[in-house]
Protein backbone atom coordinates (compact mmCIF):
# COMPACT_ATOMS: atom_id res chain seq x y z
CA UNK A 1 0.00 0.00 0.00
CA UNK A 2 1.08 3.88 -0.84
CA UNK A 3 2.36 5.35 2.06
CA UNK A 4 2.04 8.69 0.69
CA UNK A 5 0.33 11.50 2.70
CA UNK A 6 -1.05 14.48 1.56
CA UNK A 7 -1.28 17.73 3.23
CA UNK A 8 -2.82 20.93 2.72
CA UNK A 9 -1.21 23.41 4.43
CA UNK A 10 -3.34 27.36 4.98
CA UNK A 11 -3.28 27.06 1.17
CA UNK A 12 -4.79 29.83 -0.46
CA UNK A 13 -6.07 30.14 -4.30
CA UNK A 14 -7.93 33.22 -6.06
CA UNK A 15 -8.65 34.08 -9.54
CA UNK A 16 -9.36 37.42 -10.99
CA UNK A 17 -12.33 37.60 -13.16
CA UNK A 18 -12.28 39.23 -16.76
CA UNK A 19 -14.40 42.40 -14.88
CA UNK A 20 -11.14 42.04 -12.26
CA UNK A 21 -12.79 41.26 -9.58
CA UNK A 22 -11.42 38.77 -7.21
CA UNK A 23 -12.61 35.17 -6.40
CA UNK A 24 -11.64 33.56 -3.83
CA UNK A 25 -11.42 29.40 -4.44
CA UNK A 26 -9.27 28.43 -1.45
CA UNK A 27 -9.18 30.53 1.84
CA UNK A 28 -6.09 29.23 4.09
CA UNK A 29 -7.65 25.90 3.44
CA UNK A 30 -5.62 22.76 6.06
CA UNK A 31 -6.74 19.18 5.72
CA UNK A 32 -4.73 16.04 5.30
CA UNK A 33 -5.46 13.26 2.75
CA UNK A 34 -4.75 9.88 4.21
CA UNK A 35 -2.36 7.24 2.58
CA UNK A 36 -3.77 4.08 0.65
CA UNK A 37 -7.26 5.43 1.32
CA UNK A 38 -9.79 7.21 -0.58
CA UNK A 39 -10.70 10.84 -0.14
CA UNK A 40 -13.93 11.76 -2.09
CA UNK A 41 -13.82 16.36 -2.94
CA UNK A 42 -16.91 17.22 -3.38
CA UNK A 43 -18.88 20.22 -3.76
CA UNK A 44 -20.92 22.60 -5.79
CA UNK A 45 -20.01 23.81 -9.53
CA UNK A 46 -17.16 26.40 -9.47
CA UNK A 47 -16.39 25.64 -5.53
CA UNK A 48 -12.60 24.46 -6.65
CA UNK A 49 -12.85 21.07 -6.52
CA UNK A 50 -10.93 20.41 -9.91
CA UNK A 51 -8.57 23.27 -9.05
CA UNK A 52 -7.72 21.47 -6.07
CA UNK A 53 -6.19 18.45 -8.10
CA UNK A 54 -4.79 20.78 -10.48
CA UNK A 55 -2.66 22.43 -7.28
CA UNK A 56 -2.00 19.02 -6.39
CA UNK A 57 -0.48 18.27 -9.77
CA UNK A 58 1.64 21.32 -9.44
CA UNK A 59 -0.75 22.41 -12.62
CA UNK A 60 -1.49 25.86 -11.01
CA UNK A 61 0.45 27.44 -8.54
CA UNK A 62 -1.30 28.12 -5.31
CA UNK A 63 -1.20 32.28 -4.26
CA UNK A 64 0.04 31.37 -0.32
CA UNK A 65 0.66 28.08 2.06
CA UNK A 66 2.05 24.71 0.97
CA UNK A 67 1.06 21.17 -0.28
CA UNK A 68 3.63 18.78 1.51
CA UNK A 69 3.04 15.09 -0.55
CA UNK A 70 5.06 12.43 1.20
CA UNK A 71 7.11 14.99 3.19
CA UNK A 72 7.96 17.35 0.86
CA UNK A 73 7.25 20.69 0.16
CA UNK A 74 5.47 20.91 -4.17
CA UNK A 75 4.83 24.39 -4.26
CA UNK A 76 8.31 25.54 -4.84
CA UNK A 77 9.40 22.60 -7.58
CA UNK A 78 9.70 23.75 -10.86
CA UNK A 79 11.43 22.28 -14.21
CA UNK A 80 12.88 18.70 -13.57
CA UNK A 81 11.87 18.26 -9.60
CA UNK A 82 8.03 18.86 -10.86
CA UNK A 83 8.43 16.24 -13.27
CA UNK A 84 10.02 14.01 -10.95
CA UNK A 85 6.97 14.95 -8.53
CA UNK A 86 4.51 14.15 -11.24
CA UNK A 87 6.19 10.58 -11.87
CA UNK A 88 4.01 9.49 -8.90
CA UNK A 89 0.97 10.24 -10.13
CA UNK A 90 -1.93 9.19 -12.03
CA UNK A 91 -4.38 11.01 -13.89
CA UNK A 92 -8.28 9.82 -14.62
CA UNK A 93 -9.71 12.98 -16.69
CA UNK A 94 -13.06 14.06 -16.91
CA UNK A 95 -12.63 14.03 -20.40
CA UNK A 96 -10.48 10.93 -20.61
CA UNK A 97 -7.95 13.14 -22.28
CA UNK A 98 -6.83 10.37 -24.96
CA UNK A 99 -5.04 11.29 -27.48
CA UNK A 100 -7.47 11.45 -30.78
CA UNK A 101 -5.17 10.81 -33.10
CA UNK A 102 -3.79 7.35 -30.96
CA UNK A 103 -5.51 3.96 -31.05
CA UNK A 104 -6.01 2.76 -27.73
CA UNK A 105 -3.05 0.52 -28.04
CA UNK A 106 -0.97 3.73 -28.77
CA UNK A 107 -2.19 5.39 -25.85
CA UNK A 108 -2.01 3.07 -23.23
CA UNK A 109 1.76 2.55 -24.53
CA UNK A 110 2.61 6.21 -24.58
CA UNK A 111 3.44 6.63 -20.90
CA UNK A 112 5.59 3.53 -21.35
CA UNK A 113 7.28 3.82 -24.28
CA UNK A 114 8.52 7.64 -22.78
CA UNK A 115 9.09 7.73 -19.43
CA UNK A 116 10.60 3.44 -19.43
CA UNK A 117 13.23 1.57 -21.05
CA UNK A 118 11.36 -1.44 -22.25
CA UNK A 119 11.30 -3.18 -25.49
CA UNK A 120 8.31 -2.73 -27.62
CA UNK A 121 7.40 -6.81 -26.96
CA UNK A 122 7.42 -6.10 -23.00
CA UNK A 123 5.20 -2.74 -24.00
CA UNK A 124 3.06 -4.97 -25.74
CA UNK A 125 2.64 -7.54 -23.32
CA UNK A 126 1.80 -4.88 -20.48
CA UNK A 127 -0.43 -3.24 -22.70
CA UNK A 128 -2.71 -5.91 -23.62
CA UNK A 129 -2.93 -7.22 -19.80
CA UNK A 130 -3.98 -4.10 -19.12
CA UNK A 131 -6.58 -3.50 -21.62
CA UNK A 132 -8.07 -7.29 -20.09
CA UNK A 133 -8.12 -6.43 -16.76
CA UNK A 134 -10.06 -3.47 -18.01
CA UNK A 135 -12.28 -5.19 -20.63
CA UNK A 136 -10.91 -3.47 -23.57
CA UNK A 137 -9.26 -6.17 -25.30
CA UNK A 138 -10.46 -6.40 -28.92
CA UNK A 139 -10.85 -2.62 -29.23
CA UNK A 140 -6.35 -1.96 -28.76
CA UNK A 141 -6.96 -0.58 -32.66
CA UNK A 142 -9.95 1.85 -32.52
CA UNK A 143 -9.81 5.12 -32.14
CA UNK A 144 -11.17 7.53 -29.08
CA UNK A 145 -13.53 8.44 -31.45
CA UNK A 146 -15.08 5.10 -32.12
CA UNK A 147 -15.24 4.32 -28.28
CA UNK A 148 -18.05 4.73 -25.80
CA UNK A 149 -18.42 6.83 -22.95
CA UNK A 150 -17.31 4.19 -20.41
CA UNK A 151 -15.15 2.74 -22.50
CA UNK A 152 -13.05 5.94 -23.06
CA UNK A 153 -12.63 6.07 -19.25
CA UNK A 154 -11.69 2.26 -18.98
CA UNK A 155 -8.84 3.40 -21.33
CA UNK A 156 -7.74 6.16 -19.62
CA UNK A 157 -7.70 4.32 -16.47
CA UNK A 158 -5.71 1.54 -18.25
CA UNK A 159 -3.18 5.07 -19.38
CA UNK A 160 -3.13 5.98 -15.76
CA UNK A 161 -1.90 2.84 -14.00
CA UNK A 162 0.61 1.76 -16.38
CA UNK A 163 3.58 2.94 -14.40
CA UNK A 164 1.72 2.13 -10.84
CA UNK A 165 1.24 5.28 -9.46
CA UNK A 166 1.12 6.32 -5.81
CA UNK A 167 -1.39 8.68 -5.83
CA UNK A 168 -4.51 8.28 -8.63
CA UNK A 169 -6.27 11.45 -8.84
CA UNK A 170 -10.09 11.08 -10.67
CA UNK A 171 -11.73 14.42 -11.97
CA UNK A 172 -15.76 13.57 -12.20
CA UNK A 173 -14.70 10.03 -13.48
CA UNK A 174 -18.57 9.07 -14.34
CA UNK A 175 -19.93 12.34 -15.68
CA UNK A 176 -22.22 11.39 -18.89
CA UNK A 177 -22.27 8.07 -17.61
CA UNK A 178 -25.31 5.56 -17.47
CA UNK A 179 -25.66 4.39 -13.95
CA UNK A 180 -24.47 0.56 -14.42
CA UNK A 181 -21.57 2.18 -16.32
CA UNK A 182 -20.75 4.42 -13.41
CA UNK A 183 -20.72 1.30 -11.08
CA UNK A 184 -18.83 -0.83 -13.26
CA UNK A 185 -15.59 2.04 -12.78
CA UNK A 186 -16.28 2.32 -9.49
CA UNK A 187 -15.37 -1.44 -9.43
CA UNK A 188 -12.51 -0.59 -11.75
CA UNK A 189 -11.47 1.86 -9.14
CA UNK A 190 -11.66 -0.34 -5.67
CA UNK A 191 -10.31 -3.70 -7.87
CA UNK A 192 -7.35 -1.43 -9.09
CA UNK A 193 -6.60 0.15 -6.10
CA UNK A 194 -6.61 -2.89 -4.43
CA UNK A 195 -4.13 -4.73 -5.80
CA UNK A 196 -1.89 -1.31 -6.55
CA UNK A 197 -2.51 0.23 -3.18
CA UNK A 198 -2.39 3.70 -4.25
CA UNK A 199 -3.89 6.40 -2.45
CA UNK A 200 -6.96 7.71 -4.37
CA UNK A 201 -8.49 10.47 -4.67
CA UNK A 202 -11.62 11.41 -6.34
CA UNK A 203 -13.16 14.55 -7.33
CA UNK A 204 -17.21 13.88 -8.16
CA UNK A 205 -20.96 15.06 -8.41
CA UNK A 206 -22.15 11.73 -8.35
CA UNK A 207 -22.15 11.84 -4.62
CA UNK A 208 -24.61 9.15 -2.95
CA UNK A 209 -22.60 6.25 -5.05
CA UNK A 210 -19.20 7.79 -4.91
CA UNK A 211 -19.39 7.73 -1.01
CA UNK A 212 -19.10 4.11 -1.11
CA UNK A 213 -15.76 4.06 -1.84
CA UNK A 214 -14.73 6.98 0.33
CA UNK A 215 -12.62 6.95 3.17
CA UNK A 216 -12.97 10.84 4.33
CA UNK A 217 -14.99 13.24 2.46
CA UNK A 218 -14.29 16.84 1.80
CA UNK A 219 -16.83 19.56 1.06
CA UNK A 220 -15.70 22.53 -0.70
CA UNK A 221 -18.39 25.94 -0.20
CA UNK A 222 -16.90 29.48 -1.10
CA UNK A 223 -13.06 28.83 0.00
CA UNK A 224 -13.98 26.96 3.16
CA UNK A 225 -13.15 23.51 3.30
CA UNK A 226 -14.81 20.84 6.04
CA UNK A 227 -13.45 17.13 6.43
CA UNK A 228 -15.03 14.49 8.00
CA UNK A 229 -13.63 11.28 8.62
CA UNK A 230 -16.45 9.23 6.83
CA UNK A 231 -19.26 9.97 4.48
CA UNK A 232 -21.33 8.91 7.56
CA UNK A 233 -20.40 11.65 9.91
CA UNK A 234 -21.39 14.33 7.23
CA UNK A 235 -25.38 13.67 8.44
CA UNK A 236 -24.31 15.22 11.67
CA UNK A 237 -22.58 18.47 10.61
CA UNK A 238 -25.00 21.17 12.04
CA UNK A 239 -23.33 23.72 9.18
CA UNK A 240 -26.11 24.96 7.24
CA UNK A 241 -24.30 24.72 4.05
CA UNK A 242 -23.69 21.30 4.67
CA UNK A 243 -26.81 20.32 5.79
CA UNK A 244 -27.94 21.64 2.56
CA UNK A 245 -25.88 19.71 0.61
CA UNK A 246 -27.08 16.55 2.39
CA UNK A 247 -30.47 17.47 1.62
CA UNK A 248 -29.80 18.07 -2.18
CA UNK A 249 -27.31 15.42 -2.74
CA UNK A 250 -27.13 12.31 -0.64
CA UNK A 251 -30.79 12.12 0.36
CA UNK A 252 -30.26 8.33 -0.98
CA UNK A 253 -27.09 7.88 0.60
CA UNK A 254 -27.70 4.95 2.98
CA UNK A 255 -30.31 3.18 0.72
CA UNK A 256 -27.29 3.21 -1.58
CA UNK A 257 -24.96 -0.05 -1.12
CA UNK A 258 -24.87 -1.22 -4.96
CA UNK A 259 -21.26 -0.74 -4.55
CA UNK A 260 -19.25 -2.97 -2.41
CA UNK A 261 -15.74 -1.93 -1.07
CA UNK B 1 -17.20 56.62 -17.34
CA UNK B 2 -13.65 57.88 -17.80
CA UNK B 3 -12.37 55.77 -15.49
CA UNK B 4 -13.65 52.56 -17.05
CA UNK B 5 -12.18 53.08 -20.17
CA UNK B 6 -8.66 53.87 -18.61
CA UNK B 7 -9.39 50.93 -16.62
CA UNK B 8 -10.03 48.67 -19.74
CA UNK B 9 -7.15 50.47 -21.41
CA UNK B 10 -4.85 49.61 -18.57
CA UNK B 11 -6.41 46.26 -18.56
CA UNK B 12 -5.77 45.62 -22.00
CA UNK B 13 -1.78 47.05 -21.99
CA UNK B 14 -1.36 44.40 -19.01
CA UNK B 15 -2.97 41.68 -20.80
CA UNK B 16 -0.61 42.89 -23.84
CA UNK B 17 2.93 42.88 -21.69
CA UNK B 18 1.67 39.51 -19.92
CA UNK B 19 0.99 37.63 -23.52
CA UNK B 20 3.98 38.84 -24.79
CA UNK B 21 6.08 38.11 -21.67
CA UNK B 22 4.78 34.25 -22.17
CA UNK B 23 4.96 34.29 -25.71
CA UNK B 24 8.88 34.97 -25.36
CA UNK B 25 9.39 32.29 -22.51
CA UNK B 26 7.52 29.87 -25.13
CA UNK B 27 10.19 30.72 -27.63
CA UNK B 28 12.94 30.33 -25.60
CA UNK B 29 11.18 26.41 -24.14
CA UNK B 30 10.66 25.53 -27.60
CA UNK B 31 14.49 25.79 -28.48
CA UNK B 32 15.17 23.99 -25.77
CA UNK B 33 12.72 21.31 -26.38
CA UNK B 34 14.65 20.51 -29.48
CA UNK B 35 18.00 19.34 -27.46
CA UNK B 36 15.80 17.12 -25.26
CA UNK B 37 16.26 13.34 -25.45
CA UNK B 38 14.52 11.00 -27.25
CA UNK B 39 13.97 12.75 -30.32
CA UNK B 40 10.78 11.83 -32.02
CA UNK B 41 12.69 11.53 -35.56
CA UNK B 42 9.33 9.71 -37.46
CA UNK B 43 7.26 12.80 -36.09
CA UNK B 44 9.53 15.69 -37.58
CA UNK B 45 8.96 12.86 -40.69
CA UNK B 46 5.47 13.42 -40.62
CA UNK B 47 5.34 17.06 -39.93
CA UNK B 48 8.34 17.29 -42.58
CA UNK B 49 5.48 15.53 -45.11
CA UNK B 50 2.48 17.77 -43.60
CA UNK B 51 4.40 21.46 -44.15
CA UNK B 52 6.91 20.42 -47.26
CA UNK B 53 5.24 17.77 -49.27
CA UNK B 54 1.53 19.10 -48.94
CA UNK B 55 2.47 22.53 -49.88
CA UNK B 56 3.63 21.87 -52.96
CA UNK B 57 0.88 22.02 -54.94
CA UNK B 58 -0.34 26.00 -53.54
CA UNK B 59 3.42 26.85 -53.82
CA UNK B 60 4.21 25.21 -57.34
CA UNK B 61 0.62 27.28 -58.34
CA UNK B 62 1.51 30.48 -56.49
CA UNK B 63 5.07 30.62 -57.98
CA UNK B 64 4.43 29.93 -61.74
CA UNK B 65 1.79 32.53 -61.63
CA UNK B 66 3.67 35.21 -59.84
CA UNK B 67 6.93 34.61 -62.20
CA UNK B 68 4.19 34.98 -65.30
CA UNK B 69 3.11 38.31 -63.92
CA UNK B 70 6.17 39.41 -63.06
CA UNK B 71 7.17 38.12 -66.56
CA UNK B 72 4.80 40.62 -68.34
CA UNK B 73 4.95 43.40 -66.15
CA UNK B 74 8.39 43.40 -66.41
CA UNK B 75 8.76 43.63 -70.13
CA UNK B 76 5.75 46.02 -69.96
CA UNK B 77 8.11 48.64 -67.73
CA UNK B 78 11.65 47.63 -69.21
CA UNK B 79 9.90 47.59 -73.26
CA UNK B 80 9.49 51.52 -72.89
CA UNK B 81 13.39 51.88 -71.88
CA UNK B 82 14.77 49.27 -74.78
CA UNK B 83 15.66 47.29 -71.67
CA UNK B 84 14.48 43.93 -72.25
CA UNK B 85 17.26 42.27 -72.08
CA UNK B 86 17.92 42.67 -67.89
CA UNK B 87 13.65 40.76 -67.91
CA UNK B 88 15.60 37.61 -66.27
CA UNK B 89 17.89 40.00 -63.68
CA UNK B 90 14.72 41.66 -62.85
CA UNK B 91 12.62 38.54 -62.28
CA UNK B 92 15.08 36.69 -60.58
CA UNK B 93 16.05 38.98 -58.25
CA UNK B 94 12.48 40.03 -57.15
CA UNK B 95 11.79 36.43 -56.56
CA UNK B 96 14.91 35.12 -54.41
CA UNK B 97 15.21 38.64 -52.58
CA UNK B 98 11.50 39.47 -51.71
CA UNK B 99 8.39 37.40 -53.52
CA UNK B 100 9.98 33.92 -53.31
CA UNK B 101 10.68 34.08 -49.45
CA UNK B 102 7.65 36.37 -48.60
CA UNK B 103 4.94 34.28 -50.45
CA UNK B 104 6.09 31.25 -49.52
CA UNK B 105 5.65 32.46 -45.82
CA UNK B 106 1.98 33.57 -46.44
CA UNK B 107 0.89 30.42 -47.66
CA UNK B 108 2.33 28.24 -45.44
CA UNK B 109 1.26 30.69 -42.68
CA UNK B 110 -2.20 29.96 -44.22
CA UNK B 111 -1.93 26.50 -44.94
CA UNK B 112 0.11 24.66 -42.27
CA UNK B 113 0.35 27.42 -39.36
CA UNK B 114 -3.70 27.26 -38.86
CA UNK B 115 -3.59 23.44 -38.67
CA UNK B 116 -0.52 23.54 -36.19
CA UNK B 117 -2.65 26.03 -34.15
CA UNK B 118 -5.74 24.66 -34.56
CA UNK B 119 -4.36 20.39 -33.43
CA UNK B 120 -2.59 22.24 -30.34
CA UNK B 121 -5.54 24.75 -29.54
CA UNK B 122 -8.29 21.15 -29.91
CA UNK B 123 -5.36 19.22 -27.67
CA UNK B 124 -5.15 21.87 -25.01
CA UNK B 125 -9.00 22.24 -24.62
CA UNK B 126 -9.65 18.73 -24.55
CA UNK B 127 -7.10 17.96 -21.75
CA UNK B 128 -4.82 16.68 -24.22
CA UNK B 129 -2.12 18.62 -23.45
CA UNK B 130 -1.97 18.58 -19.43
CA UNK B 131 -2.61 15.08 -19.41
CA UNK B 132 1.00 14.91 -21.40
CA UNK B 133 2.12 17.35 -18.25
CA UNK B 134 0.87 14.83 -15.98
CA UNK B 135 2.49 11.83 -17.63
CA UNK B 136 6.04 13.76 -16.64
CA UNK B 137 6.26 13.56 -20.33
CA UNK B 138 7.69 17.00 -21.67
CA UNK B 139 4.94 18.70 -24.40
CA UNK B 140 7.57 20.66 -25.97
CA UNK B 141 9.95 18.05 -26.79
CA UNK B 142 6.55 15.68 -27.64
CA UNK B 143 4.72 18.04 -29.80
CA UNK B 144 6.21 21.46 -30.51
CA UNK B 145 10.09 20.68 -31.32
CA UNK B 146 8.74 18.16 -34.00
CA UNK B 147 6.70 21.66 -35.86
CA UNK B 148 9.32 23.88 -35.20
CA UNK B 149 12.28 21.81 -36.66
CA UNK B 150 9.87 21.15 -39.62
CA UNK B 151 9.32 24.06 -40.33
CA UNK B 152 12.66 25.76 -40.39
CA UNK B 153 13.42 22.72 -42.39
CA UNK B 154 10.73 23.05 -45.28
CA UNK B 155 10.27 26.71 -45.08
CA UNK B 156 13.46 27.59 -46.71
CA UNK B 157 13.33 23.94 -49.42
CA UNK B 158 10.13 25.17 -50.39
CA UNK B 159 11.32 28.99 -50.86
CA UNK B 160 14.08 28.00 -53.35
CA UNK B 161 11.45 25.76 -55.36
CA UNK B 162 9.05 28.91 -55.20
CA UNK B 163 11.92 30.68 -56.97
CA UNK B 164 12.87 28.16 -59.47
CA UNK B 165 9.45 27.56 -60.49
CA UNK B 166 8.70 31.14 -60.32
CA UNK B 167 12.02 32.29 -62.37
CA UNK B 168 11.08 29.52 -65.03
CA UNK B 169 6.98 31.07 -65.19
CA UNK B 170 9.10 34.48 -65.88
CA UNK B 171 11.25 32.78 -68.66
CA UNK B 172 7.76 31.75 -70.32
CA UNK B 173 5.88 34.49 -70.22
CA UNK B 174 8.73 36.80 -71.25
CA UNK B 175 10.79 34.87 -73.55
CA UNK B 176 8.07 32.29 -75.29
CA UNK B 177 5.03 34.83 -75.33
CA UNK B 178 6.57 38.27 -75.61
CA UNK B 179 9.40 37.42 -77.74
CA UNK B 180 12.53 38.38 -75.43
CA UNK B 181 16.14 36.64 -76.52
CA UNK B 182 16.36 33.66 -73.94
CA UNK B 183 20.26 33.97 -73.68
CA UNK B 184 19.75 37.56 -72.90
CA UNK B 185 17.58 36.23 -70.11
CA UNK B 186 19.51 33.72 -68.58
CA UNK B 187 22.34 35.64 -69.33
CA UNK B 188 21.18 38.96 -67.18
CA UNK B 189 20.51 36.53 -64.40
CA UNK B 190 23.60 35.17 -64.26
CA UNK B 191 25.64 37.92 -64.01
CA UNK B 192 23.06 40.18 -61.32
CA UNK B 193 22.59 37.75 -58.98
CA UNK B 194 24.94 37.22 -56.53
CA UNK B 195 25.58 35.09 -53.39
CA UNK B 196 24.27 37.68 -51.02
CA UNK B 197 21.34 38.24 -52.77
CA UNK B 198 20.56 34.55 -52.24
CA UNK B 199 21.55 34.94 -48.93
CA UNK B 200 19.42 37.40 -48.08
CA UNK B 201 16.69 35.09 -49.23
CA UNK B 202 17.68 32.36 -47.28
CA UNK B 203 18.07 34.46 -44.29
CA UNK B 204 14.64 35.86 -44.66
CA UNK B 205 13.02 32.45 -45.54
CA UNK B 206 14.78 30.95 -42.32
CA UNK B 207 13.69 34.14 -40.24
CA UNK B 208 9.68 33.63 -41.23
CA UNK B 209 9.66 29.74 -40.79
CA UNK B 210 10.73 30.70 -36.98
CA UNK B 211 7.87 33.50 -36.70
CA UNK B 212 5.16 31.28 -38.17
CA UNK B 213 5.76 27.83 -36.24
CA UNK B 214 6.65 30.42 -33.36
CA UNK B 215 2.96 32.07 -32.97
CA UNK B 216 0.73 29.68 -34.82
CA UNK B 217 1.80 26.97 -32.16
CA UNK B 218 2.18 29.12 -29.31
CA UNK B 219 -1.48 30.96 -30.12
CA UNK B 220 -2.15 26.86 -29.82
CA UNK B 221 -0.50 26.07 -26.83
CA UNK B 222 -2.12 29.08 -24.82
CA UNK B 223 -5.21 29.36 -26.46
CA UNK B 224 -7.06 28.65 -22.86
CA UNK B 225 -5.04 31.70 -21.33
CA UNK B 226 -5.76 34.48 -24.08
CA UNK B 227 -8.45 36.83 -23.20
CA UNK B 228 -11.33 37.80 -25.15
CA UNK B 229 -11.87 34.47 -27.24
CA UNK B 230 -14.36 32.59 -25.49
CA UNK B 231 -14.04 29.11 -24.56
CA UNK B 232 -14.24 25.68 -26.70
CA UNK B 233 -14.39 25.22 -30.29
CA UNK B 234 -15.28 29.03 -30.58
CA UNK B 235 -11.53 30.02 -28.82
CA UNK B 236 -10.06 27.41 -30.79
CA UNK B 237 -11.52 29.21 -33.99
CA UNK B 238 -10.86 32.38 -32.86
CA UNK B 239 -7.29 31.97 -32.30
CA UNK B 240 -6.42 30.23 -35.36
CA UNK B 241 -7.72 33.24 -36.92
CA UNK B 242 -5.73 35.34 -35.05
CA UNK B 243 -2.51 33.11 -35.34
CA UNK B 244 -2.62 32.85 -39.08
CA UNK B 245 -3.09 37.05 -39.57
CA UNK B 246 -0.19 37.43 -36.33
CA UNK B 247 1.85 35.52 -38.16
CA UNK B 248 1.17 37.06 -42.09
CA UNK B 249 1.69 40.82 -40.67
CA UNK B 250 5.09 39.63 -38.43
CA UNK B 251 6.34 38.29 -41.99
CA UNK B 252 5.42 41.39 -43.64
CA UNK B 253 7.25 43.91 -41.01
CA UNK B 254 10.40 41.64 -40.74
CA UNK B 255 10.59 41.77 -43.95
CA UNK B 256 11.13 45.10 -44.14
CA UNK B 257 13.04 45.27 -41.31
CA UNK B 258 15.40 42.59 -42.54
CA UNK B 259 15.53 44.00 -46.30
CA UNK B 260 16.70 47.40 -44.43
CA UNK B 261 19.57 45.98 -42.50
CA UNK B 262 20.86 43.40 -44.51
CA UNK B 263 20.61 45.37 -48.13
Amino acid sequence: MSDTEIEFRDVEKAFFKEDGSKQVILDKVSFTIPAGKTTVVAGGSGQGKSVTLKLILGLLQVDGGQIIIGGQDTTTLKGRQLKALRTRFGVLFQSSALFDSMTVFENVALPLRERTQKTESEIRKQVLSSLEELELLGHENKFPAQLSGGMKKRAGLARALQLQPEIMLFDEPTTGLDPVMAMEIYQLFARTQERIGYTSIIVSHDIPKIFNLADQVVVLNNGAMDVFPSPEAIQWSQKPHIQEFVKTTMGELYQSHLVEK
Amino acid sequence: MQLNAISRLGNSGLSAIIDLGRMGTYLFQMIVGCFRLPFRFSELIRQMHFIGVGSLTVIFFTAASTGMVLGLQGYYSLHKYGAEGMLGSAVALTLIMELGPVLTALMVAGRAGSAMCAELGIMRISEQIDALDCMAVDSFRYLISPKLLATIISVPILTVLFDVVGIAGGYVAGVHLMGVNPGSYIDGMQKSVTNHDILLGAVKSFVFALLIVWICTGRGYFVHMIKGTGFGARSVSKVTTQAVVYSSISVLVFDYLLTAILL
